[in-house]
């Protein structure tokens, strides 16, 4: 791990370790690293062979719009209060946002922690407390502790609408597909800490990609990009782990436990990489009386399609650039956004609209 | 026994509620009138009760300005709507170069609020004005349903004089002119935050929520060249500073190591996904000055307690016209934009 705190100067130190002359992709899987780099303007500081592109990891991002749908639908029903992380608010359907529904009337409530929304839902007996599950094996375990909470005690008027998801199943389906160019992968520090390193290793070995897993100090990326520029110019393919403070080989086993008491894997949707295979959580049967969309008989919801002329879709899959998308910045602004990378602080539309540095003073 | 709160005819007592009878105007708002705003504001010109408060101003300039404040909650951690109502007030004022001297105040209550609540909120709200040397010379008092408002909101209008031939504007910045903020930002924004959800820090955030016309007047007495004077509030220092570059067709350069955030703020901040630079400050001016001037207004900020960590943040350009852009730590460089969107409802 990085010693030295970062400078100007140190920097430049830290840099000259770059030798590697090609020119390189590398995705960063997370988006907090995307937000991370775009905000420390690590783009400016890297030599112009290394290119860096944004990953499928912004979980609101990568919701299917069918369940941004049902969610709304739920929303209008007067016995339910939605609780959700701030970055659902605005995502638009078919008939708006949750924060327009708000507007008119919906009770939707940001939490900072699910075991928040089990407590409103001890204290609104009368009214069905309804958590927006979203995220990775980040979010999921703590959603696995509240939905144990609200078994252990008898909450019955809690439930959730499930859209986990879990990276690796993503990371297959990048790299079969043949349209994805990448050389490396800055892996999920977070989620690492969760599943450990081991999960990876079929990256180097079945695919030949550079892989480490990686902080979200400036520095931490930046020693990251050194490691993959390093592992590909040896041509010595491994997963490295960067992020040693955080991050054990063998990753948490309490949560992974909790998550696995809870849940179980599925086909399922992504925005723009269609479904894929055990890629998403749902509840398993004996804990189905805490799935909302189950309790309120929405499973056969029409999916709608996304909204025209948005390119969220190959953003994920690393393919385009949000600046390449027709409505960037123009018709799509996070005021007025058109898709979910423009609205989630962990998106690469926001993340190119908030902190475009270098590109927009013309450096 | 119940706490009286004034010794008067039929007396008010601390665990009475707000009726919306108290805003009918009869006699149970001439109660609520005296045994509590007259007890906690009382002045000369309250006492006259009349319909229009009378100022006698000579040939002076005159600032007018007006705020209202719907915060929740009402108390948090460094302040109250009560106070609230009049640093914001006064501050916004005083960046214009106004000795601020008059307010009203104008009240909202929602029914079923605690005398005793308003009671405190009084006394805070007394307290500040007299602190800050302003007087409330005339006020208004509504009472709505239960669920029209939420507790209590605060209007206040405010008058100051301005010295003759002070002017700031924007338009008077140039190429070269210094920033400088009075303290560290974000601190408003996270305190009411943490007070809302029930987020215990420790250390514990408190708002910066004071006055600032001491110390601005401190300022202006200097005699250093100032171009203009801001309170980053809503929007936070980034959205003001955006305001200020527009406003003046001028660029601005801010260097990410010089700029004074506390380090709970920035923690805060980093858990919450927030950004302190967005942040609404209740206590923090940003004041252009010429580049000659700058270290002697520096000097004369730090010399007040709510100035002492006060820091020259960046400067005025003409390299990239209307927009704000940061140094950071990295030497790399970031567009601060305008606030987009509303993290935070009801901060002030």
């Amino acid at each position: 791990m990085l010693k030295l705190k970062l400078n100007k100067i140190t920097v430049k130190k830290l840099l000259k370790g770059i030798n590697n002359e090609s020119h390189i992709r590398i995705m960063e899987v997370c988006g907090t690293h995307t937000m991370a780099i775009a905000k420390a303007g690590i783009k400016q500081l890297l030599p112009a062979n290394i290119e860096l592109i944004s990953g499928p990891g912004c979980p609101v991002c990568v919701t299917a719009q069918e369940d941004i749908e049902r969610i709304l639908i739920l929303a209008k029903k007067r016995e339910v209060i939605i609780t959700t992380f701030g970055d659902m608010l605005r995502v638009p359907g078919s008939t708006g946002s949750l924060q327009e529904m708000q507007a008119q009337g919906a009770d939707v409530r940001i939490v900072y922690s699910p075991l928040d929304a089990v407590n409103l839902a001890r204290n609104n007996p009368e009214k069905e407390i309804v958590f927006l599950a979203v995220g990775f094996e980040t979010t999921t375990p703590t959603v696995a502790f509240a939905l144990e909470d609200a078994h252990k005690t008898g909450v019955d008027n809690f439930s959730i609408v499930c859209m986990h998801k879990l990276v690796i199943p993503a990371l297959k389906a990048l790299l079969s597909d043949q349209e994805t160019e990448i050389h490396g992968f800055l892996l999920p520090g977070h989620v690492s800490t969760i599943i450990g390193t081991i999960p990876y290793e079929f990256i180097p070995r079945e695919y030949q990609r550079a892989c480490v897993v990686s902080g979200f100090e400036p520095g931490d990326i930046l020693e990251s990009i050194l490691f993959i520029s390093r592992q590909l110019e040896n041509a010595d393919y491994k997963v490295e782990n960067q992020y040693k403070r955080g991050v054990k080989t063998e990753g948490n086993k309490i949560a992974l436990e909790i998550m696995d008491k809870y849940f179980t894997p599925f086909n399922s949707l992504w925005r723009g990489m269609g479904e894929i295979k055990d890629s998403g959580l749902r509840l398993r049967p004996e804990y189905v009386q805490y799935d909302a969309i189950f309790k309120f008989g929405l499973q056969d919801t029409l999916v709608q399609l996304a909204p025209s002329g948005c390119i969220c879709g190959n953003i994920l899959k690393g393919i385009l650039k949000p600046e390449e998308c027709a409505l960037f910045s123009k018709m799509c602004t996070p005021a007025f956004p058109v898709g979910p990378c423009m609205v989630s602080s962990e998106g690469a539309c926001a993340a190119s609209y908030y902190y475009a540095g270098g590109e927009v003073i013309g450096r | 026994m119940q706490p009286v709160i004034i010794m008067r005819g039929v007396k008010l007592l601390a665990d009475e509620r707000i009726l919306l009878s108290h805003g009918a105007g009869g006699l149970k708002t001439q109660r609520l009138i005296r045994e509590v705003f007259q007890k906690n504001l009382g002045n000369a010109y309250l006492q006259q009760e009349l319909d229009s408060a009378l100022i006698k101003f000579s040939s002076h300039k005159i600032a007018f300005t007006t705020d209202s404040y719907v915060v929740s909650p009402i108390f948090f951690p460094g302040g109250d709507i009560g106070k609230l109502s009049v640093c914001g007030t006064v501050n916004d004022l005083a960046v214009m170069g106004a000795k601020p001297l008059y307010l009203t105040l104008g009240l909202i209550i929602e029914e079923g609020l605690p005398v005793e609540e308003l009671d405190k909120l009084m006394f805070s709200l007394g307290n500040t004005a007299r602190e800050a040397g302003v007087q409330i010379v005339a006020g208004d008092t509504k009472v709505v349903e239960h669920g029209a408002c939420d507790k209590i909101f605060i209007n206040t209008s405010g008058i100051g004089i301005v010295p003759p031939n002070l002017d700031l504007r924007p338009q008077k910045m140039v190429p070269g002119d210094k920033i400088i903020v009075s303290g560290p930002v974000g601190n408003h924004g996270i305190a009411i935050l943490a007070a809302r959800e029930s987020l215990d820090f420790s250390p514990p955030l408190a708002s910066d929520c004071t006055y600032l016309n001491y110390l601005i007047d401190g300022v202006l007495n200097t005699g250093a060249s100032i171009k203009c004077m801001r309170d980053p509030t809503r929007g936070g220092l980034a959205t003001t500073l955006n305001e200020l570059a527009q406003q003046a067709n001028l660029g601005i350069k801010l260097h990410e190591e010089a700029l004074p955030v506390q380090p709970q703020v920035k923690g805060a901040c980093s858990m919450l996904g927030l950004d302190p630079l967005y942040l609404a400050n209740e206590g923090k001016v940003i004041i252009v000055v010429a580049n000659k001037d700058a270290r002697q207004v520096l000097e004369e900020i730090r010399k007040y307690d709510i100035g002492k960590n006060a820091s020259i943040i960046g400067e005025v350009t003409d390299a990239h016209c209307s927009k704000v852009v940061m140094e950071t730590e990295l030497g790399t460089l970031r567009v601060l934009r305008m606030l987009e969107g509303d993290p935070l409802p009801r901060i002030c």
